[in-house]
Formats: structure tokens, sequence, C-alpha cells
């Protein structure tokens, strides 16, 4: 919106410029952006990944959410959707691709399977992914809908919205200046 | 010639040395010694005709002498015979290898090695195929618990214990009917 009142009286101001001008916190505006590109790393270990393949398809399409970007290398991804039954042997791999994520990263566990160990009670399941490594949103299914795994996206989104992405590191940093 | 006519060849060419011989709907298994077994075997891919290896499998009887059965299923390409061979192993003994007759028996004999623990000998790569090398445990033992065991390998692998109470498939042995062995069975009434 530019002003068109002739007659301005501050002048100190471009009018031009003046009602381009947005005014927020850099959290905010950080999250913000965040939020609306989140580049998903899929560990697809079993039927969950079916799923989530038909989520990132035309039908459902998560590039609505700015989430199309799959990468297959753990350096360039920022959630880490583990979808699919962890076990033992494979364990340790899944750990590893989430110590090589650059923070700041996030983790879904997508179904029974990667939140609890599902119906795999025994001795070659890990019960559940948050024994190794924190998760954000738990996704119930077996294998859940691509709607909810959407869904569980979206939660992801309004977590990150309520982050605080630079102010803690503000506070660090004035911890280590004084 | 018949799968009928196949066991009376081998009954009369291994004499005592074949236990039992046993039909059923149709199936037909012959039981012999472990010291026979690869030759038995031998002799139905050679002379016989069995040209495949459908799978090798094991069993656990625990609290029995001998405690462990080797169970071998070998069929004719043509699927037209199919015939069932155990063979009874102590827990010292080991198991000669068929990897000689069937090139297919590697993978399964690995996984008896892997999941019941029996050891083969003559086998070309006689190592762990679905637990990592170091897994201390042989998981499909009778007295290995169904809940799993703890263990640790390093920069490798770890196991814990997973918790049974309130899963699925826990059921009460023993119990008067279904729904008091089955807990979490619905009752219709």
């Amino acid at each position: 919106m530019v002003s068109s009142s002739p007659n301005t009286l501050h002048t100190a101001y471009d009018s031009k410029i003046e009602g381009n001008v947005i005014v927020t916190r850099v959290d905010a505006a950080i999250n913000w952006m965040r939020k609306n590109s989140l580049w998903p790393m899929p560990m697809g270990l079993a039927c969950c990944a079916i799923e989530l393949m038909a989520t990132a398809s035309s039908r459902f399409d998560i590039s609505r959410f700015g989430m199309e970007v799959m990468r297959f290398s753990p350096r360039q991804a920022d959630v880490l959707i583990v979808s699919g039954t962890v076990t033992y042997k494979m364990a340790l791999a899944v750990k590893r691709v989430w110590d090589q994520m650059p923070e700041p990263k996030w983790c879904i566990a997508m179904g029974a399977c990667a939140s609890s160990g599902g119906m795999y009670r025994s001795y070659a399941v890990l019960q559940g992914i948050d024994k190794l490594i924190p998760v954000d949103v738990y996704i119930s299914g077996c294998p859940p809908r691509p709607e909810a795994l959407i869904e569980g996206l979206m939660k992801l989104q309004t977590k990150i919205e309520s982050e605080h992405s630079t102010l803690d590191q503000k506070r660090s940093l004035i911890e280590e200046v004084v | 010639m018949s799968v009928t006519a196949d066991v009376t060849t081998l009954q009369s060419f291994f004499g005592e040395k074949v236990w039992e011989t046993l039909e059923f709907r149709g199936e037909h298994t012959v039981r012999v010694e472990l010291a026979s077994l690869h030759a038995l075997l031998k002799k139905c891919r050679d002379d016989l005709g069995y040209e495949l290896i459908l799978d090798i499998s094991s069993i656990d009887h625990f609290g029995e002498d001998p405690r462990f059965e080797m169970v071998y299923e070998i069929a004719t390409l043509d699927d037209s015979k199919h015939l069932r061979v155990k063979a009874k192993v102590a827990e010292d003994e080991s198991v000669p290898s068929i990897t000689d007759i069937w090139l297919g028996a590697d993978w399964h004999e690995r996984e008896v090695w892997d999941m019941m623990g029996i050891p083969f000998t003559g086998h070309p790569n006689m190592k762990r195929i679905l637990m990592w090398e170091g897994y201390p445990f042989f998981p499909l033992r009778k007295d290995f618990p169904l809940a799993g065991r703890p263990s640790d390998m390093p920069d490798v692998a770890f196991t814990g214990v997973a918790p049974l109470e309130g899963g699925p498939f826990v059921t009460c042995a023993g119990g008067e009917d279904v729904a008091r062995r089955e807990p979490r069975a619905q009752v219709v009434k």
C-alpha cells in the first residue's frame, strides 16, 4: 500500500517505502521462513514409507505446504520422518542419519512402529525411535493415511511457530560476552 | 516314479539308518539318522530327481534328547514330487552342510545357524544372516524369552527387552475357555 496522501507531514521517511515495510520480530520472521520450507529426510523402513510416498505425490501433494523437497542427504534436510519399523539392526543407522542433519532439525515418528514398536513386541524391534532420538510429533496409525501425515506436518509447523529461534542464542551470546 | 516308490527305494538302500517313514495327507516324510543325512539327500538329488531345495528349517524340542531336529523340504523342478527329510541333532553335534548338493541351501543353513544355533560343517560362508556378528543369543530357541534379552555391541547394535504386558499376542495358557485364555477377546452374548 503506497500512501496516496499528497501532503505528508513527516518527510523524514520516503512515503513510497513506508507503506511496504512490515514490522516484526526476528524470531517470528525466521520461524515463518522455517515452517514454510521444511525439507524432509525420508527414513522409509516399512509400509509407512508407501504412505509417505503417496503424501509426496500429486494426489495429496505436500508441496502445498512447502515440504516437497525430499532430500536423500541428511545434510540438506530439516525434518526426519521415521516411517516404519525400526529394528535394532537399523537403529544406529537411523541415529547416524539424525546426527548428520544440521540444526535446527525436527523429527516425526510416523505410525505405530516408529512411535512405540507397534505390534512388534519382540527381540528384534526397537520399542519406539524416541529411545534414541528426540521426537517432535507422533502420528498414530498402522500405517497412517497421508492426511494424517499432513496433519502431523502441520502440527510441526505450529510447533515451529512458537519456538525461540534466535532468542535463546542471543541470551547465550550475552552470557558469553558478559 | 512316485514319492511312495522313492521312499521304498531309500528304505531299501539305507536300511536301518532310515528310522521312520510317514505319510500324512499325501505328504511324505523320511526320518534318517544324522550320519546318513548327507548321503540320503545326495541320493535324492542324483538318482531320484529332486532338483530343488525348497526350505531348510529346524525345530527345538526343548527338554528332549537329542534337542534339535533339522527339516529339509525337497521337490522336483516340475513340482510333481515333494519329500520331507528330518534328522535329529543333539546340542553338541554339528550338521553336514548340503551346499555341495544344492547351492540354494547356503542362506537357509545360515538362517538355521543364526536363529537356532545349530552349527554346520563344510559350509563356505558360515556366519549370521539376520542378526549381527557378535549377537550373543539364538532367538528362536525355546529358552529364549519372546520379549528378548538385553545386549550391547558398541557402534554396531544394541538390543533391549520389549514389555509384553498389555501387548498383542499375550494369552493366558491353561484358561478354561477362549475368553479366559485371550483376555483381549470380546465376548459376544
